[in-house]
Protein backbone atom coordinates (compact mmCIF):
# COMPACT_ATOMS: atom_id res chain seq x y z
CA UNK A 1 0.00 0.00 0.00
CA UNK A 2 0.98 3.66 -0.52
CA UNK A 3 3.46 5.47 1.68
CA UNK A 4 1.20 8.51 1.52
CA UNK A 5 -1.78 8.17 3.84
CA UNK A 6 -5.15 9.90 3.75
CA UNK A 7 -4.64 13.18 5.55
CA UNK A 8 -1.05 13.60 4.34
CA UNK A 9 0.07 16.46 2.12
CA UNK A 10 0.89 16.03 -1.56
CA UNK A 11 4.58 15.64 -2.33
CA UNK A 12 5.95 18.20 -4.83
CA UNK A 13 7.32 17.08 -8.16
CA UNK A 14 8.37 18.54 -11.49
CA UNK A 15 8.04 16.25 -14.47
CA UNK A 16 8.06 16.64 -18.26
CA UNK A 17 4.72 16.36 -20.01
CA UNK A 18 3.84 15.10 -23.47
CA UNK A 19 3.02 18.72 -24.34
CA UNK A 20 6.73 19.54 -24.18
CA UNK A 21 6.42 21.53 -20.94
CA UNK A 22 7.63 20.89 -17.41
CA UNK A 23 4.77 20.40 -14.94
CA UNK A 24 5.16 21.16 -11.25
CA UNK A 25 2.55 20.19 -8.72
CA UNK A 26 2.78 23.73 -7.34
CA UNK A 27 1.35 25.23 -10.52
CA UNK A 28 -1.98 23.61 -9.70
CA UNK A 29 -2.40 25.09 -6.22
CA UNK A 30 -5.34 27.21 -7.36
CA UNK A 31 -7.39 24.15 -8.22
CA UNK A 32 -10.27 22.94 -6.06
CA UNK A 33 -8.97 19.40 -6.36
CA UNK A 34 -6.03 17.63 -7.98
CA UNK A 35 -6.28 14.00 -9.02
CA UNK A 36 -2.98 12.25 -9.57
CA UNK A 37 -3.32 8.97 -11.41
CA UNK A 38 -0.27 6.76 -11.76
CA UNK A 39 -0.91 5.36 -15.18
CA UNK A 40 0.87 4.04 -18.25
CA UNK A 41 0.36 3.04 -21.86
CA UNK A 42 0.48 -0.72 -21.90
CA UNK A 43 -1.56 -1.88 -18.91
CA UNK A 44 -4.96 -3.28 -19.96
CA UNK A 45 -6.53 -2.01 -16.73
CA UNK A 46 -5.50 1.54 -17.62
CA UNK A 47 -6.67 1.02 -21.16
CA UNK A 48 -10.02 -0.24 -19.90
CA UNK A 49 -10.43 2.81 -17.65
CA UNK A 50 -8.80 5.40 -19.91
CA UNK A 51 -11.94 6.75 -21.57
CA UNK A 52 -13.45 7.19 -18.12
CA UNK A 53 -10.38 9.17 -17.02
CA UNK A 54 -10.86 11.50 -19.98
CA UNK A 55 -14.57 11.80 -19.20
CA UNK A 56 -13.92 12.60 -15.55
CA UNK A 57 -11.56 15.44 -16.51
CA UNK A 58 -14.07 16.72 -19.04
CA UNK A 59 -16.92 16.58 -16.53
CA UNK A 60 -15.05 18.18 -13.64
CA UNK A 61 -12.79 20.72 -15.34
CA UNK A 62 -15.31 23.52 -14.95
CA UNK A 63 -15.52 22.74 -11.21
CA UNK A 64 -11.82 23.47 -10.84
CA UNK A 65 -10.59 19.90 -10.82
CA UNK A 66 -7.31 18.94 -12.44
CA UNK A 67 -6.45 15.37 -13.31
CA UNK A 68 -2.77 14.57 -13.91
CA UNK A 69 -1.59 11.21 -15.24
CA UNK A 70 1.96 10.06 -14.45
CA UNK A 71 3.78 7.21 -16.19
CA UNK A 72 6.60 5.79 -14.09
CA UNK A 73 7.16 2.51 -15.96
CA UNK A 74 10.56 1.34 -17.11
CA UNK A 75 10.36 2.00 -20.84
CA UNK A 76 13.54 0.02 -21.51
CA UNK A 77 11.77 -3.21 -20.60
CA UNK A 78 8.30 -2.05 -21.68
CA UNK A 79 8.83 -0.01 -24.87
CA UNK A 80 5.13 0.77 -25.21
CA UNK A 81 5.68 3.08 -22.23
CA UNK A 82 8.30 5.23 -23.94
CA UNK A 83 7.87 9.01 -23.96
CA UNK A 84 7.26 8.92 -27.72
CA UNK A 85 4.50 6.34 -27.24
CA UNK A 86 3.03 8.41 -24.42
CA UNK A 87 2.71 11.36 -26.81
CA UNK A 88 0.96 9.13 -29.32
CA UNK A 89 -1.48 7.80 -26.73
CA UNK A 90 -2.30 11.26 -25.41
CA UNK A 91 -3.02 12.42 -28.93
CA UNK A 92 -4.99 9.32 -29.90
CA UNK A 93 -7.22 9.42 -26.81
CA UNK A 94 -7.40 13.23 -26.80
CA UNK A 95 -6.20 13.60 -23.24
CA UNK A 96 -7.32 16.93 -21.80
CA UNK A 97 -4.99 16.53 -18.85
CA UNK A 98 -1.20 16.48 -18.48
CA UNK A 99 0.46 13.11 -19.08
CA UNK A 100 3.82 13.25 -17.34
CA UNK A 101 6.91 11.08 -17.56
CA UNK A 102 8.43 9.97 -14.26
CA UNK A 103 11.55 8.58 -15.88
CA UNK A 104 13.55 8.17 -12.66
CA UNK A 105 10.51 6.62 -10.93
CA UNK A 106 11.23 8.93 -7.99
CA UNK A 107 7.70 10.35 -7.90
CA UNK A 108 6.12 6.91 -7.85
CA UNK A 109 8.49 5.85 -5.06
CA UNK A 110 7.82 8.98 -3.01
CA UNK A 111 4.06 8.48 -3.22
CA UNK A 112 4.38 4.75 -2.61
CA UNK A 113 2.39 4.05 -5.75
CA UNK A 114 2.40 0.39 -6.74
CA UNK A 115 -0.20 -0.07 -9.46
CA UNK A 116 -1.59 1.42 -12.63
CA UNK A 117 -4.03 2.98 -12.45
CA UNK A 118 -3.67 4.21 -8.88
CA UNK A 119 -5.53 7.33 -7.82
CA UNK A 120 -4.53 10.00 -5.29
CA UNK A 121 -7.15 12.74 -4.82
CA UNK A 122 -6.05 15.95 -3.09
CA UNK A 123 -8.26 18.81 -1.95
CA UNK A 124 -7.43 22.50 -2.47
CA UNK A 125 -5.20 22.48 0.60
CA UNK A 126 -3.17 19.69 -0.96
CA UNK A 127 -4.38 17.12 1.56
CA UNK A 128 -4.91 13.52 0.41
CA UNK A 129 -8.62 12.77 0.75
CA UNK A 130 -9.03 9.59 -1.33
CA UNK A 131 -6.65 6.90 -2.49
CA UNK A 132 -7.51 3.93 -4.65
CA UNK A 133 -9.25 3.04 -7.85
CA UNK A 134 -11.50 4.85 -10.29
CA UNK A 135 -14.60 2.70 -9.87
CA UNK A 136 -15.54 -0.90 -9.14
CA UNK A 137 -15.64 -2.31 -12.65
CA UNK A 138 -12.66 -2.02 -14.96
CA UNK A 139 -14.31 -4.29 -17.51
CA UNK A 140 -17.70 -2.75 -18.16
CA UNK A 141 -18.49 0.94 -17.65
CA UNK A 142 -22.20 0.16 -17.85
CA UNK A 143 -21.92 -2.23 -14.92
CA UNK A 144 -20.23 0.19 -12.52
CA UNK A 145 -21.95 0.24 -9.14
CA UNK A 146 -19.47 2.25 -7.10
CA UNK A 147 -18.02 5.37 -8.70
CA UNK A 148 -15.33 5.79 -6.08
CA UNK A 149 -13.42 8.68 -7.64
CA UNK A 150 -16.45 10.64 -8.85
CA UNK A 151 -18.18 10.28 -5.49
CA UNK A 152 -15.04 11.36 -3.63
CA UNK A 153 -14.68 14.37 -5.95
CA UNK A 154 -18.30 15.37 -5.35
CA UNK A 155 -17.78 15.16 -1.61
CA UNK A 156 -14.51 17.12 -1.67
CA UNK A 157 -16.05 19.84 -3.83
CA UNK A 158 -19.06 20.05 -1.50
CA UNK A 159 -16.82 20.37 1.54
CA UNK A 160 -18.10 17.09 2.97
CA UNK A 161 -16.19 14.28 4.60
CA UNK A 162 -15.35 11.42 2.27
CA UNK A 163 -17.50 8.32 2.63
CA UNK A 164 -14.91 5.94 1.23
CA UNK A 165 -11.37 7.22 1.68
CA UNK A 166 -9.43 4.18 0.56
CA UNK A 167 -9.95 1.27 -1.83
CA UNK A 168 -7.16 -1.10 -2.82
CA UNK A 169 -6.04 -0.15 -6.34
CA UNK A 170 -6.65 -2.76 -9.04
CA UNK A 171 -4.29 -2.96 -11.98
CA UNK A 172 -0.86 -3.85 -13.25
CA UNK A 173 2.16 -3.36 -11.06
CA UNK A 174 4.35 -0.36 -11.80
CA UNK A 175 7.28 -1.70 -13.81
CA UNK A 176 10.35 -0.85 -11.76
CA UNK A 177 13.85 -0.55 -13.13
CA UNK B 1 -7.91 -31.37 -25.53
CA UNK B 2 -4.92 -29.90 -23.67
CA UNK B 3 -5.60 -26.66 -21.91
CA UNK B 4 -3.00 -24.48 -20.29
CA UNK B 5 -3.39 -21.21 -18.45
CA UNK B 6 -0.18 -19.23 -18.07
CA UNK B 7 -0.08 -16.41 -15.58
CA UNK B 8 2.15 -13.79 -14.03
CA UNK B 9 1.65 -13.51 -10.30
CA UNK B 10 1.76 -9.70 -10.13
CA UNK B 11 -1.23 -9.38 -12.47
CA UNK B 12 -4.54 -9.80 -10.64
CA UNK B 13 -6.69 -11.17 -13.48
CA UNK B 14 -5.69 -14.85 -13.66
CA UNK B 15 -8.02 -16.16 -10.98
CA UNK B 16 -11.01 -14.63 -12.69
CA UNK B 17 -9.74 -15.97 -16.03
CA UNK B 18 -9.46 -19.47 -14.57
CA UNK B 19 -12.96 -19.29 -13.15
CA UNK B 20 -14.28 -18.08 -16.48
CA UNK B 21 -12.47 -20.87 -18.33
CA UNK B 22 -13.76 -23.56 -15.96
CA UNK B 23 -17.34 -22.30 -16.32
CA UNK B 24 -17.18 -22.32 -20.11
CA UNK B 25 -15.62 -25.79 -20.21
CA UNK B 26 -18.47 -27.05 -18.06
CA UNK B 27 -21.05 -25.38 -20.29
CA UNK B 28 -19.41 -26.92 -23.36
CA UNK B 29 -19.26 -30.28 -21.63
CA UNK B 30 -15.52 -30.51 -22.12
CA UNK B 31 -13.82 -32.66 -19.54
CA UNK B 32 -10.24 -31.47 -19.63
CA UNK B 33 -7.65 -30.76 -16.98
CA UNK B 34 -6.37 -27.22 -16.97
CA UNK B 35 -2.63 -27.00 -16.53
CA UNK B 36 -2.06 -23.77 -14.61
CA UNK B 37 1.49 -22.50 -14.86
CA UNK B 38 3.16 -19.49 -13.29
CA UNK B 39 5.59 -17.59 -15.54
CA UNK B 40 8.29 -16.12 -13.37
CA UNK B 41 11.13 -14.85 -15.55
CA UNK B 42 11.60 -13.00 -18.82
CA UNK B 43 13.41 -16.05 -20.16
CA UNK B 44 10.39 -18.20 -19.43
CA UNK B 45 8.14 -15.62 -21.07
CA UNK B 46 10.22 -15.88 -24.26
CA UNK B 47 10.32 -19.67 -24.14
CA UNK B 48 6.58 -19.99 -23.59
CA UNK B 49 5.67 -17.19 -26.02
CA UNK B 50 3.95 -15.49 -23.11
CA UNK B 51 2.36 -12.26 -24.29
CA UNK B 52 1.08 -11.50 -20.81
CA UNK B 53 -1.20 -12.68 -18.05
CA UNK B 54 -3.45 -14.53 -18.48
CA UNK B 55 -2.60 -16.52 -21.59
CA UNK B 56 -4.80 -19.46 -22.46
CA UNK B 57 -3.48 -22.15 -24.78
CA UNK B 58 -5.68 -24.88 -26.21
CA UNK B 59 -3.72 -27.71 -27.80
CA UNK B 60 -0.74 -25.33 -27.75
CA UNK B 61 -2.61 -22.61 -29.67
CA UNK B 62 -3.10 -19.20 -28.10
CA UNK B 63 -6.85 -18.44 -28.00
CA UNK B 64 -6.06 -14.91 -29.21
CA UNK B 65 -2.98 -15.07 -31.40
CA UNK B 66 -1.14 -11.76 -31.64
CA UNK B 67 1.75 -12.36 -34.05
CA UNK B 68 3.58 -9.08 -33.45
CA UNK B 69 3.23 -8.95 -29.68
CA UNK B 70 6.22 -8.91 -27.35
CA UNK B 71 6.72 -11.67 -24.82
CA UNK B 72 6.86 -10.09 -21.38
CA UNK B 73 5.97 -10.33 -17.74
CA UNK B 74 2.93 -8.14 -17.55
CA UNK B 75 -0.86 -8.11 -17.73
CA UNK B 76 -2.20 -8.95 -21.17
CA UNK B 77 -4.55 -6.70 -23.14
CA UNK B 78 -7.39 -8.40 -24.98
CA UNK B 79 -9.45 -6.51 -27.52
CA UNK B 80 -13.09 -7.38 -27.01
CA UNK B 81 -15.65 -7.78 -29.75
CA UNK B 82 -16.95 -4.26 -29.20
CA UNK B 83 -13.46 -2.81 -29.51
CA UNK B 84 -12.86 -2.19 -25.80
CA UNK B 85 -9.65 -3.35 -24.14
CA UNK B 86 -9.85 -5.77 -21.23
CA UNK B 87 -7.38 -7.62 -19.01
CA UNK B 88 -9.49 -10.75 -19.59
CA UNK B 89 -10.45 -12.70 -22.71
CA UNK B 90 -14.16 -12.54 -23.35
CA UNK B 91 -16.47 -15.49 -22.79
CA UNK B 92 -17.13 -15.69 -26.52
CA UNK B 93 -13.42 -15.65 -27.33
CA UNK B 94 -12.80 -18.60 -25.02
CA UNK B 95 -15.86 -20.46 -26.22
CA UNK B 96 -14.91 -19.96 -29.87
CA UNK B 97 -11.43 -21.36 -29.22
CA UNK B 98 -12.79 -24.41 -27.42
CA UNK B 99 -15.28 -25.18 -30.19
CA UNK B 100 -12.63 -24.71 -32.84
CA UNK B 101 -10.25 -27.09 -31.05
CA UNK B 102 -13.02 -29.63 -30.66
CA UNK B 103 -13.80 -29.48 -34.40
CA UNK B 104 -10.16 -29.97 -35.31
CA UNK B 105 -9.80 -33.00 -33.09
CA UNK B 106 -13.04 -34.62 -34.31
Amino acid sequence: MAILKVGDKAIPFTLPGVDGKQHSLGQYTGKNAVVLIFSCNHCPYVRAWEDRMVQIQNDYARKGVQLIAINSNDAAKYPDDSFAKMKERASEKKFTFPYLHDETQQTAHSYGAERTPEVFLFDKEGTLRYHGTIDDNYDDPAAVKKRYLRDALDEVLAGKSISITEIRPVGCTIKWK
Amino acid sequence: MEIRLLYYEECPSHEEALERLRKILAEEDVRAQIDVMKVETSEQAQELRFIGSPTILIDDHDIDPQPNAQYQLTCRAYRLEDGRISPLPSVSMIRRAIRSARKLSA
